[in-house]
């Protein structure tokens, strides 16, 4: 693809837009591992709780997440003032902004799969390795984790597709500044508003090829996962 | 004595309240019904419950009491559980060292190749779990659980998931284990054929305490105790094969008390073997029966007559040689040859069987 195929403000917007899932992707992982472990481990009646927390970006309008983090960012929010005594930049209008709330959107589709990956391992195969001297983390490491590949492999990817295709909290959070915070999808909007269908084509196709790459990959990756798990 | 417990755990639907000492060499059999506590208990021994009160002791060394707690990943023990636990993500050669990569090497006392001989798994090194049969995961299991170097071995019934052909091809490892290593092996099982074939000591559970502990050849046969009453009844000998008798296609085991004929075995003369003789195989005769076709004809003095569950019919514990006999005879009989304890008899022997 040459660099003229999409003009210079759509590169930009793609980049961002891959820069945000990326950062997103990693980002969750991290966060969500060990919260998934907790939540598929505990007997404690807090999980309840914390699996509904963690499933609510499912079911709230994107709108509503940004709306608030917008609230709660914003200069007079919370977390704004917080930043602001901390002599940093409030989050709102900004990149950080964007990943904290594509992070929040993105959650569940990163805590499901870990979680019932998880569970799957079984409390057997722990209390195995725990006969076998394995230290708590040990055990993390050497059985869950290799156990729980395809929630590793289904959560980032899904994380980073999500975050690819996401709209309302950007918009809200982002302000949709060209260059800085706004991303592939909204560009695609603006296209549209300008009655720019040929640009809108162009975005728009990319995402639509990109989504479905990730998502063969993750089914090809669970299939072959699948295959030795099946066989196990 | 190697293993000192005493635990209470109150549950809704569930007491244990144990307190026994295992010896510290020989396959100790923890023994009951399902339900009784066997598994909770091994259990606890592993570190993998904590009773909520009690302590347990191993070689001096605490494991629990109120204030202490040893976590699994630290107790010197190896665990075979019932149902098949290899780590699917790894072959049977990454599952064998999963626990001896943990292992110092300084302190390992059993290299891989000496369990993978000992097991027979030469030929299954590179197979996952997913491809080998149920009693051969069980042996992998095993190897394993070796190969921590453990200073005690807990065997959760590790043949009751197997058909009977699996049973038959990991018994004969168990016993190797026995023989060739000094490790002290819990054993929980409620299969009594099992326990008569390879224990050495029991501990009877019932509802979640012990009701006797002891030497396998005592607690088989005390009429006090269920194991005397169970249909398939009987005594365990030890001897040794003292000589074969190639024309009759026999082999004789010499015991303490005697010397008893079975079928020709491919063992060499002087190898230590374990026969079991079933209650209902004995009779007893006051003269040493002449002219008959029972050939193993033992002296015994009469040690004591209970009542069996079938009322016509009466347990008699005799002694061969200072080691208890079942003999499971009619109260007519009982009667008739005025059998009491302190009678000199004789004990027929209609048919032994070999452990092996």
């Amino acid at each position: 693809m040459s660099a003229g195929f999409y003009s210079p403000d759509d590169l930009v917007a793609l980049w961002i837009s891959l820069k945000l899932a990326a950062t997103t992707a990693v980002l969750l992982m991290l966060l969500c591992t060990p919260l998934a472990w907790w939540l598929a481990m505990t007997r404690s009646r807090l999980r309840v709780l914390g699996e509904a927390i963690t499933a609510l970006p499912l079911v709230l309008p994107p709108t509503v997440l940004g709306f608030y983090l917008l609230l709660f960012l914003g200069p007079h929010g919370w977390g704004g003032r917080l930043m602001q005594s901390l002599g940093m930049q409030p989050l709102a209008f900004s990149f950080g902004g964007l990943v904290l709330g594509s992070m929040l959107y993105s959650l569940p589709f990163v805590i499901q799969p870990l979680q019932s990956a998880f569970q799957g391992v079984g409390a057997r195969a722990l209390e195995v390795a725990a006969t076998l001297r394995a230290s708590p983390l040990d055990r993390f490491f050497t059985v869950a984790v290799p156990l729980a590949r395809r929630g590793f492999v289904t959560g980032s990817v899904l994380a980073f597709a999500h975050t690819l295709g996401e709209f309302g909290v950007v918009l809200m959070l982002g302000g949709n500044i060209p260059g800085r915070t706004q991303t592939a999808s909204i560009a695609i909007f603006n296209h549209v508003e300008a009655f720019d269908y040929a640009g809108a084509q162009r975005l728009s196709a990319t995402l639509l090829l990109a989504c479905f790459a990730l998502l063969l990959l993750v089914y090809g990756a669970n299939r072959r996962a699948g295959a030795i798990t099946a066989a196990t | 004595m190697s293993l000192a417990l005493e635990l209470t755990w109150s549950r809704p639907d569930f007491q244990l309240a144990v307190a026994c000492e295992f010896p510290d060499s020989g396959i100790s059999a923890l023994f009951g019904r399902s339900g009784a506590g066997k598994t909770t208990l091994l259990r606890c021994i592993a570190g993998l419950e904590r009773a909520p009160r009690g302590w347990i002791r191993f070689n001096g060394e605490l494991w629990q009491d109120e204030h202490h707690f040893v976590l699994a990943h630290r107790r010197p023990l190896g665990y075979v559980f019932q149902e098949s636990s290899l780590f699917a993500h790894l072959d049977a050669r990454g599952n064998l060292e999963y626990g001896l990569r943990r292992i110092p090497p300084a302190r390992r006392r059993i290299g891989f190749d000496q369990a993978v001989q000992l097991m027979g798994l030469e030929s299954l090194l590179a197979h996952r779990s997913g491809e080998l049969s149920g009693g051969q995961r069980q042996r992998v299991a095993i190897a394993r659980a070796l190969l921590t170097s453990p200073q005690l071995l807990l065997l959760d019934e590790p043949l009751s998931n197997l058909d009977l052909a699996s049973r038959a091809e990991i018994l004969p490892h168990l016993e190797r284990l026995h023989d060739q290593l000094s490790i002290p092996i819990v054993y929980v099982s409620h299969e009594i054929s099992e326990v008569m074939r390879i224990a050495d000591h029991i501990a009877l559970l019932e509802s979640g305490s012990v009701r006797a502990a002891g030497p396998i050849h005592d607690l088989l046969t005390r009429p006090d105790l269920p194991l005397a009453h169970l249909e398939e009844a009987g005594s365990i000998f030890e001897g040794v094969i003292a000589q074969h008798d190639e024309p009759y296609h026999l082999s004789y085991v010499a015991i303490a008390g005697g010397k008893l004929a079975i079928s020709q075995r491919d063992a060499p003369v002087g190898q230590p073997v374990r026969v079991r003789i079933d209650a209902r195989d004995v009779s007893l005769a006051l003269t040493p029966a002449e002219r008959s076709s029972i050939t193993n004809i033992l002296p015994a003095r009469v040690i004591d007559v209970t009542n069996d569950r079938d009322p016509a019919q009466r347990l008699v514990r005799v002694d061969v040689g200072g080691c208890p006999l079942l003999a499971r005879i009619t109260l007519r009989s009982v009667a008739q040859l005025a059998i009491a304890p302190g009678v000199q008899l004789y004990a027929q022997v209609k048919s032994v069987a070999l452990m092996e």
